[in-house]
């Protein structure tokens, strides 16, 4: 799926001169401005919200990833963030991992889960990509429902928030608040620099024209699907990192609902952008959050809200932003 | 320049964020409940505003008598347990709320559970049906009220098998709770000397025709079809059993279903029905003069049996409360707990009762049968009472599994 | 008795014949949403919502206006396209330039708005409405006992699919309605009003999603969740068929029906998801679809 209206926003401006690491100058500004926001926020707001923020603006960065510079537009991307959080949450409860293993192996299963996925997905582009990857997490999301480790409908609950290599404990929310923000920080430069390194380019070469990139002698296939195991590793880090967050793994996770949220955040903040992403996540998970109180009025809301979106502000927030300042964000 | 649109850009969303108002216990002389529920989902109408309503009723009923301030708030948790854990966490670390009551569906109850131990606040369940809650997973900070897998299973299935339906077959919901509802009432239904001749386990949720199940237990000639599902799965089954003729040959028996559910089914189809509620408006002087109450707040509709337990859930607690005095309530909720425990119930509601060790409230059981339209003499008016199971029948025995009655 | 795999002979044939009913319903949202994807190059996910709505529609018209179900199957069409075209002409028109995505997140969106709309006003536990006094009653059909209403059902959903069929393949209109989705700009160059043309396809579209749901009124309560239920179904039949093919809808639809009808016999857990199986198997082997010209 070609996505030219709005991923050529984030990048070939003519003021993106790379200063630092492929930051240009506003961009380098505007990290130091987020890192300081990861840091001091937790004074001031709930930490557990917090987190519950960076774990999806982790989420939707390894989405943005695919979408933004790929142009490959996945809808089943809840499996590898569900079955990350099922076996991150499931090790740490009944193996008793440390903390960071359990991440670990809930990445792993993305990216195995991804290399399946995307083996079979690639070989098609466009809506039916999307279709393949759809009905791909829905036999997933089926397993799920069946298989008796999950625990079904209950999930897998009060997961321990294990300790971290073993020694520190996780327990307080501020001790956690400093694993979950050192792994998005991490995650959130590591895309960036993907984005940015030779490999990068040719993501982008064979977005824009595939004849040509492999007339040059490169593999789209290979390139993209390595793309999208990168992509199903951070989903599932991230999907494990929220259940030890919150303790719990469930069907929503794993549920096409959360496939849709996903893109919601990345098209909400700005597809192809760098903030754009972490943005979204924060403005959905707020909108969740204080509207939990209305009742069925979220539904409408998240909807008039999509609906705005795509007819007013189609490069999302940061996409806007960054037009309007004509700087690359 | 582009830093200070970055700034207001942050400083906006720091704003938005903002409303989070973190509350001191030294200046908080209020009691805050929290209603956590479904409202906007299948199970809406069966608790939602409804269960909101009749614990503010209770809220301000108690207020009026004792000088204890009482604060109400509410949100859906979408049936979704990491939902409902969030909010519940918010509202213990941010909000300053002593209790949760309600909380339908059991995966989502097992999760409030878990945290209001770790907090040590006070749960109530009135909306949610799992028997893990005073068994495996019970802890001295929660109590359930209302229902649960068991006694529906037991009032249903035992006492249909007593009149007659001697052979079942079960359409049951792909879940947990469906399984548990089906597996318990066919324990009951084996024991009263009836068979079960078979089952059909649906996708849960997301099916809305049922009639492939029911034409397999229709030809399966059992006499009771038994329905391990609630919510609109219960009333669309209940629908097209009529359609395709089931009814009235065979007898309906709905495991869990509520007289707003009966409303929405409308008694041409829903006559014959079976189900067990602990709680039918117009069952006694005192269960008519609870209703009258709520009744107009409800918008002329009336309260089933887990809004009208949510009622008297928060009575019971706030008369625990004002005994151990505000401070300790606060400060303590398995001593709130405790107390309610020591404290014999009596309300409008349940009548007289008591709350076992385990945290489980033992109030007699009704099975009852939906009327013919011509017995109705009017709206709302639509149970016929068939049997009564006493208060130390109706309930699971003490399950060793609950470390609190483990000696 | 005659028995097929362990299964009683009769009780397979009524599975068959319930498939292919809930299959009518799936061709015929399918139908509209295919033919909106073949001119409009719009991905409907708004046609779950507007399903939903033909059938508050007709409730509405009972219970304000006490008209009953033959006029509702008349006028929800009719209400509910008109509320199409206002929806195409305020917001959907913008999408056309753009990528499917957008048009998805937009109806996706409105999806959200209408079901949540109609939720807050009605509750979900679905409001009742009855069965045709014509149509009560059932017959026996010596292997099942069919309700006339189910049956009435597929009759009707028939003749829709086939009315739209030849409307589209037979009539003059029809021939500018396919020439417009090969090559619109030509087609307005001969002086056809091309934006009309589209206009109506959608609000046509959208009239078909609502006699279906007119027809299923009787069977599901009348609940905002209906239509959100068959959404996935009815894209990945879509998908199936071929994106755009209209007899591929209205085949895979029924088909799709009979498949989903076997599983249930056999492994109703998996109900749902077998027809998600077959969606991943058609698109590798075959990516249009069945249907479908390859691009």
């Amino acid at each position: 799926m070609t996505m030219e209206a709005t991923t050529q926003v984030g990048i070939g401006l003519p003021s993106a001169k790379p200063v630092l690491f492929g930051y240009t100058s506003t961009q380098a500004i505007a990290l130091a401005i987020l890192v300081a926001l990861v840091v001091l926020s937790p004074t001031v707001l709930y930490p557990v919200f917090l987190m519950k923020v960076l774990c999806f603006a982790m989420f939707a960065s390894a989405f943005n990833l695919l979408i933004g510079y790929v142009g490959l537009l996945s809808f089943g991307h809840a499996a590898f963030f569900g079955m990350g959080s099922y076996v991150t949450a499931w090790t740490a409860k009944y193996w008793g991992l440390s903390a960071e293993v359990a991440i670990l192996l809930g990445g792993l299963t993305g990216a195995a889960l991804g290399a399946v996925f995307g083996w079979l997905a690639i070989r098609r582009s466009g809506i039916y990509f999307a279709m393949i990857t759809l009905a791909l997490a829905q036999m997933v999301y089926f397993f799920c429902v069946e298989a008796p480790f999950t625990g079904g409908e209950d999930g897998i609950q009060q997961v321990p928030r294990a300790k971290l290599f073993g020694v520190i404990s996780l327990a307080p929310d501020m001790s956690i608040y400093w694993l979950v923000a050192g792994l998005f920080l991490f995650f959130f430069l590591f895309v960036h620099r993907v984005v940015h390194s030779p490999f990068g380019q040719v993501l982008k070469a064979i977005r824009e024209n595939t004849a040509r990139a492999t007339s040059l002698g490169y593999r789209p296939d290979d390139y993209k699907l390595i793309a999208f195991i990168l992509s199903t590793f951070i989903s599932g880090i991230a999907g494990g990192t929220k259940a030890l967050v919150f303790g719990i793994a469930t069907l929503t996770d794993v549920h096409w609902s959360m496939s849709g949220e996903v893109v919601l955040m990345t098209l909400l903040g700005g597809l192809g952008t760098i903030f754009g992403p972490v943005m979204g996540a924060l403005i959905v998970t707020a909108m969740e959050n204080y509207l939990a109180q209305f009742g069925a009025w979220v539904t409408v809301t998240q909807g008039a809200v999509f609906v705005i979106c795509v007819l007013t502000f189609r490069r999302g927030v940061i996409g806007e932003l960054g037009a309007k300042l004509k700087l690359a964000l | 320049m582009d830093l200070s649109r970055r700034l207001f850009l942050s400083a906006s969303g720091a704003a938005l964020l903002a409303p989070y108002p973190r509350r001191t216990e030294a200046q908080d002389a209020v009691i805050r409940i929290g209603v956590l529920n479904d409202q906007s989902g299948p199970y809406r109408d069966d608790t939602g505003v409804g269960s909101r309503i009749c614990t503010e009723v209770a809220a301000a009923e108690f207020s009026a008598s004792k000088a204890i301030k009482v604060e109400v708030l509410a949100a859906d948790h979408q049936n979704k347990p990491d939902v409902g854990a969030a909010i519940a966490r918010q509202w213990f670390d941010r909000d300053g709320v002593d209790m949760i009551i309600d909380v339908p569906t059991s995966s989502v109850a097992l999760a409030v559970n878990s945290i209001c131990r770790e907090k040590n606040k006070v749960f109530i369940n009135s909306g949610a049906a799992t028997t893990a809650l005073t068994g495996k997973q019970c802890t001295p900070n929660t109590v359930h009220f209302t229902y649960d897998t068991y006694m529906l299973a037991r009032s249903t299935g035992g006492n249909t098998v007593k009149a007659g339906g001697d052979s079942w077959y079960f359409v049951t919901a792909d879940y947990v709770f469906g399984h548990e509802l089906e597996s318990m009432t066919a324990r009951f239904v084996t024991e009263a000397k009836g068979k079960v001749l078979g089952r059909s386990v649906y996708p849960f949720p997301g099916t809305t025709d049922f009639s492939s199940f029911l034409l397999a237990a229709q030809s399966s000639g059992a006499k009771v079809l038994g329905l391990a599902n609630a919510g609109n799965d219960t009333i669309n089954c209940i629908k097209q059993a009529h359609e395709f003729g089931l009814t009235p040959k065979m007898r309906v028996a709905a495991l869990l279903m509520g007289v707003i559910d009966v409303h929405g089914v409308g008694l041409e189809q829903a006559q014959g029905l079976l189900l067990t509620e602990s709680f039918y408006w117009n069952l006694n002087d005192r269960t008519r003069r609870f209703t009258a109450k709520v009744r107009q707040a409800l918008g002329g509709r009336v309260p089933n049996m887990i809004q009208a337990g949510c009622y008297a859930g928060t009575l019971h607690y706030l008369k625990a409360v004002a005994d151990i005095g505000l401070s300790t309530a606060k400060a303590d909720g398995a001593a709130v707990v405790a107390r309610m425990k020591a404290m014999p119930t009596d309300d409008d509601v349940f009548g007289k009762g008591r709350i076992r060790a385990d945290g489980q409230l033992l109030v007699p059981v009704y099975l009852f049968e939906v009327k013919k339209p011509q017995e109705s003499s009017g709206a709302w008016d639509y149970y016929k009472l068939i049997a009564e199971t006493p208060a130390d029948e109706a309930w699971q025995p003490v399950d060793k599994a609950c470390p609190l009655v483990r000696t | 008795m005659i028995t097929i795999l362990g299964v009683p002979g009769p009780l397979l044939f009524g599975q068959l014949l319930l498939g292919l009913i809930n299959g009518a319903f799936y061709a015929m949202l399918s139908l509209g949403l295919s033919v909106i994807f073949g001119l409009l190059n719009i991905i409907n996910f708004a046609h779950g919502a507007l399903f939903m709505m033909g059938a508050f529609v007709a409730w509405m018209l009972l219970n304000y206006l006490g008209l009953g179900y033959w006029w509702a199957l008349v006028l929800s069409p009719l209400i509910v396209g008109i509320f199409g075209l206002i929806l195409e002409r305020t917001l959907i028109k913008h999408l056309y330039k753009l990528d499917h995505l957008y048009g998805l997140l937009l109806t996706f969106g409105l999806a959200l708005v209408i079901e949540g709309l109609f939720r807050n006003k009605y509750g979900s536990s679905g409001m009742p409405y009855q069965i045709p006094p014509e149509l009560e009653g059932a017959t026996n059909l010596g292997f099942m006992f069919l309700p006339n209403y189910r049956g009435w059902v597929v009759f009707a959903a028939l003749i829709a699919c086939l009315g739209t069929w030849l409307l589209i393949e037979k009539t003059k209109l029809g021939a500018l309605l396919r020439a417009a989705t090969e090559n619109a700009p030509l087609v307005q160059a001969f002086g056809v009003n091309v934006p009309r043309l589209v206009t109506l396809t959608y609000a046509g579209g959208v009239a078909l999603a609502a006699f279906a749901g007119v027809l299923a009124a009787p069977i599901y309560s009348v609940n905002p969740n209906m239509g959100s239920n068959f959404i996935n179904t009815v894209f990945a039949v879509v998908v199936i068929g071929g994106m755009g093919s209209i007899m591929g809808s209205i085949v895979t639809g029924f088909s799709l029906g009979v498949i989903e009808g076997l599983t249930k016999v056999f492994y109703p857990q998996a109900s749902e998801t077998v027809i998600f199986v077959v969606m991943a198997i058609v698109l590798l082997a075959r990516p249009a679809g069945l249907f479908g010209r390859t691009a």
